[in-house]
């Protein structure tokens, strides 16, 4: 876990030519965030895999799951088939996994991240999805944490301090931050000015926050001044790496 | 052996229950269902926790509705007028500050007090909590739509939940293949049955004592 989101320098040039220098310095045990919820659309699937072919190993990743949606045709509904953690956990690089979704959607089908975990070879931390969300939020906000009726009474309250809050008990939840993300949105000006399409905000818009460093796949890169500022989701400030994907295979 | 309702009929039935106006939470199987029964004259805005509020029917032709408009359910729909996109932090600021009137749930066991268990069994050693422990508990009401046995005959509405809970002390209303169940302070009170089930067959596939609403009737479909 990283101590603080400072920035190692300031940034004069965020745009990276290729997804490979662009994931070139995530180091073995690095944490990595990976945003999206699981559709083909909303999945940094290049960066994703580009940190397959880069190696990184001992990672722990934060995501809504560990992977395999896309190989299920669920999110394959909405195009072609997506890659996702899967492939990293395929690839023996992940140690642990925080997230809300760690299983296959279909029990008959299992995936990589169910099969090494049930053989105990990968660590496994359950979060709630939306729990997952707001400790994302509270890392990149710098906040310690919050407390949440979510969960209380069930396997995810064991350890954490209860408290009862206007007559409700609520549990301590714990900010999350990572040395790395790894997201996707539709355009980003030169400043990193990020705007999303449809449902592609999910966890990218969050996670864009938390992280030491921020690197965003997007479809399109254009000049500063072309996003108007009234729309923009994710302020520049967040993001410290852009790669543009169109035209890269 | 009688008829039970289909998952279609079911998620008619629970359609039902949406009050005109109501934000509306589904989760996937059966509860996904009941958006194409929402009644004629009624307007009921759904949510997606994977970001959008506002959406319904049948997806239209373009590619960008295909891949950019997707439920979590992941099957594309269409945009409403009034529409809108958001993040997931703000999502899940919706379900668990109570601005969601109604989320429909699938179920493994329900207990008569009202704790769901929709994740996992003991004998999978894994499950997948994704989104429905904050919607059990921040959401206004909870409805539950499920088979109300097994395929195998293992019952599913329990006095105590034996797999791990979801939440506890969260659903309102039962809608299953047989009856339509309320969970109140007494107990559960059958509201509802299926048409050619008698009280005495419902109350065999159901474990805790169910008391009978003085106005009973077949289930309205």
């Amino acid at each position: 876990m990283v101590a603080a989101l400072t920035k190692d320098r300031y940034m004069t040039n965020k745009i990276y030519a290729t997804l490979r220098e662009a994931v070139a310095d995530i180091p073995d045990g690095a944490t990595v965030m990976i945003g999206g919820f699981g559709h083909a659309a909303d999945k940094p699937q290049n960066l994703i895999r580009a940190l397959r072919d880069h190696g990184a190993r001992n990672l722990t990743i934060i995501s809504n799951s560990a992977g395999g949606a896309g190989r299920l045709g669920i999110g394959a509904l909405g195009g072609a088939p997506i890659i996702d953690e899967e492939i990293l956990v395929e690839n023996r690089q992940v140690r642990k996994a925080i997230c809300s979704v760690p299983a296959s959607l279909v029990m008959s089908k299992p995936g990589a991240f169910e099969k090494q975990y049930l053989a105990r070879e990968v660590e496994l931390e359950y979060v709630p999805q939306g729990t997952l969300a707001e400790r994302i939020r509270a890392g990149g906000a710098g906040l310690g944490g919050f407390f949440s009726p979510t969960g209380v009474g069930t396997l995810v309250e064991k350890g954490k301090e209860k408290r009862l809050i206007d007559g409700r008990e609520m549990l301590f939840e714990s900010a999350l931050k990572a040395d790395f993300a790894l997201i996707k949105a539709y355009q980003s000006d030169t400043m990193g000015n990020l705007v999303y399409r449809g449902i592609m905000r999910s966890f990218n818009a969050v996670m864009a926050t938390a992280a030491k460093v921020t690197i965003v796949e997007v479809e399109q890169i254009v000049e500063a001044g072309k996003i108007d500022p009234e729309i923009v989701v994710t302020p520049g400030i967040f993001v410290d790496r852009i790669v543009e994907t169109r035209g890269q295979g | 052996m009688k008829d039970r309702l289909d998952k279609q009929t079911i998620a008619l039935r629970v359609a039902k229950e949406f009050p005109d106006g109501a934000i509306v939470n589904l989760g996937g199987g059966i509860p996904t269902l009941a958006a194409n029964f929402v009644p004629e004259g009624r307007t009921v805005i759904f949510h997606a926790e994977n970001g959008a509020l506002g959406f319904g029917g049948v997806p239209g032709s373009k590619d960008e509705e295909k891949s950019y408009y997707l439920g979590a359910n992941g099957l594309p729909f269409s945009l409403l007028p009034g529409a809108s996109f958001f993040h997931h932090a703000d999502s899940f600021a919706m379900i668990r500050g109570g601005h969601i009137d109604i989320t429909v749930l699938g179920a493994l066991q329900v207990s008569e007090k009202g704790d769901l268990a929709n994740w996992t069994f003991p004998e999978r050693g894994i499950g997948n909590i994704g989104g429905a422990m904050d919607l059990a508990s921040g959401c206004g009401r909870l409805f539950v739509a499920m088979e109300h046995a097994t395929p195998k005959g293992q019952l599913k509405i329990l006095k105590e939940c034996s797999y791990p809970l979801t939440a506890s002390r969260c659903v309102n209303l039962i809608f299953t293949d047989i009856a339509v169940l309320r969970v109140a302070p007494e107990g559960l009170v059958l509201q509802e049955i299926a048409p050619a089930w008698t009280v005495e067959e419902v109350q065999a596939l159901t474990e805790p004592r169910l008391n009978v609403a003085a106005d009973l009737k077949e289930i309205e479909l």
